[in-house]
């Protein structure tokens, strides 16, 4: 259970971005989660209420996912396209000579707190 | 009511904290003279008899040890020091599919590496959490064996592009599979360039030389730039 094993490490993170903040309570962690990361959005949720409602700080703390749509460019002719469409093959010229520049994320964007 | 919130950016990777904790393990091993292989395949694609096989062409070389990575078993720990009598132990991840730095350190612990040159750590039998968390290793392997195809690297772009040498085991059954040896390097070199493609047999130790003498070279330079 891959997803799992990510949410400890959002934990990890927001409780020391917490720390760093002076922040006794988040309630919400916005995540940018690339299209082809090969995490399961809807997997990932469900690890973190299991886990963040273990953490005090974390009770009742929402996550919210941006899905960030993976685009691929083409070395040869320049051009971006959208990588699940397509996948590896260019669709203007049929290179393989292409590279993803965006869909890969698994990154904490921001975390919300009870302002008080 | 609306509770009113404040928001503080982060905008940092899950896996930035592992990263520097990789890189602070490796230099550690690096002055230490310490040589750590990262050995990546799914399951049952013959890690643990290659394992076997390459610690007995370099035991009176190299000192080695071994960990083993497992969801829950002592198996192949047990196994690799029954074969090759050399120190070997069973890390247990609890049920996660990968390790990271810091289980490979605690790993490091416990081995007494005072007199080691070479640990291989065989991870978790997967294909693409083990190739996302760096591990502090100085070099990846990954084996691919002839039954899972040679359009793996296509499916797994990630693994492929992150090892630096990929192994294709199980040459014996070439015959029977629709495996293309020179697909599968062609597949691999569009992942990775760099990564050096050696066909061996684990079951006879057929090309088991070419991946000793490899390691062996690269566990000795690695200790003279130190
Ligand atoms: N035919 C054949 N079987 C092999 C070869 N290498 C390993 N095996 C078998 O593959 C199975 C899994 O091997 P193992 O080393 O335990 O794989 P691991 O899970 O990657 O450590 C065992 O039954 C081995 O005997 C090989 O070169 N040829
Ligand atoms: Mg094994
Ligand atoms: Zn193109």
């Amino acid at each position: 259970m891959h997803e799992l094993g990510i949410v400890f490490y959002i934990i990890r993170d927001v409780k020391a971005a917490a720390e760093e903040n002076h922040v006794e309570r988040v309630s919400g962690v916005v995540m940018n989660i690339g299209e082809v990361s090969t995490i399961v959005p809807e997997y990932l949720t469900d690890c973190w209420r299991w886990a963040a409602d273990k953490e005090t700080m974390l009770k009742g703390c929402e996550l919210k996912i941006n899905i960030v749509p993976a685009v691929t460019f083409c070395g040869d002719c320049k051009k971006e396209y959208e990588t699940v469409r397509y996948g590896r093959t260019c669709p203007y010229c049929n290179s393989e000579h292409t590279w993803l520049l965006r869909g890969n994320e698994v990154e904490i964007k921001e975390i919300e707190v009870p302002n008080t | 009511m609306m509770e009113e919130v404040k928001v503080i950016e982060i905008k940092k990777s899950v896996f930035a904290e592992n990263e520097k904790d990789a890189d602070a393990l490796r230099k550690e091993l690096k002055n230490k003279g310490v040589y750590l292989l990262n050995l990546m395949s799914s399951p049952g694609s013959g890690k643990t008899t290659t394992l076997i096989r390459t610690i007995s062409l370099l035991k009176d070389k190299l000192r080695i040890a071994v960990m083993e990575a497992d969801i829950d078993s002592n198996v192949d720990a047990v196994r690799i020091k029954e074969a090759t009598g050399i120190q070997s132990i069973q890390l247990h991840t609890g049920g996660m599919c990968h390790l990271d730095a810091e289980m490979t350190r605690q790993g490091l612990d416990n081995l007494d590496l005072s007199d080691i040159d070479l640990v291989v750590l065989e991870n978790v039998g997967n294909l693409v959490c083990p190739a996302e968390f760096d591990t502090g290793s100085c070099r990846n392997a990954m084996i691919l064996s002839v039954p899972e195809g040679d359009d793996k690297p296509l499916k797994y772009p990630l693994m492929f592009s992150v090892c630096d040498v990929v192994v294709v085991n199980k040459t014996d059954v070439l015959p029977y599979f629709d495996f293309d040896l020179e697909k599968c390097r062609a597949n691999v070199r569009m992942r990775n360039p760099q990564a050096r493609v050696i066909p061996i047999c684990a079951k006879t130790g057929e090309g088991v030389d070419v991946f000793a003498d490899w390691l062996l070279e690269d566990v000795k330079n690695w200790k003279q730039n130190k």
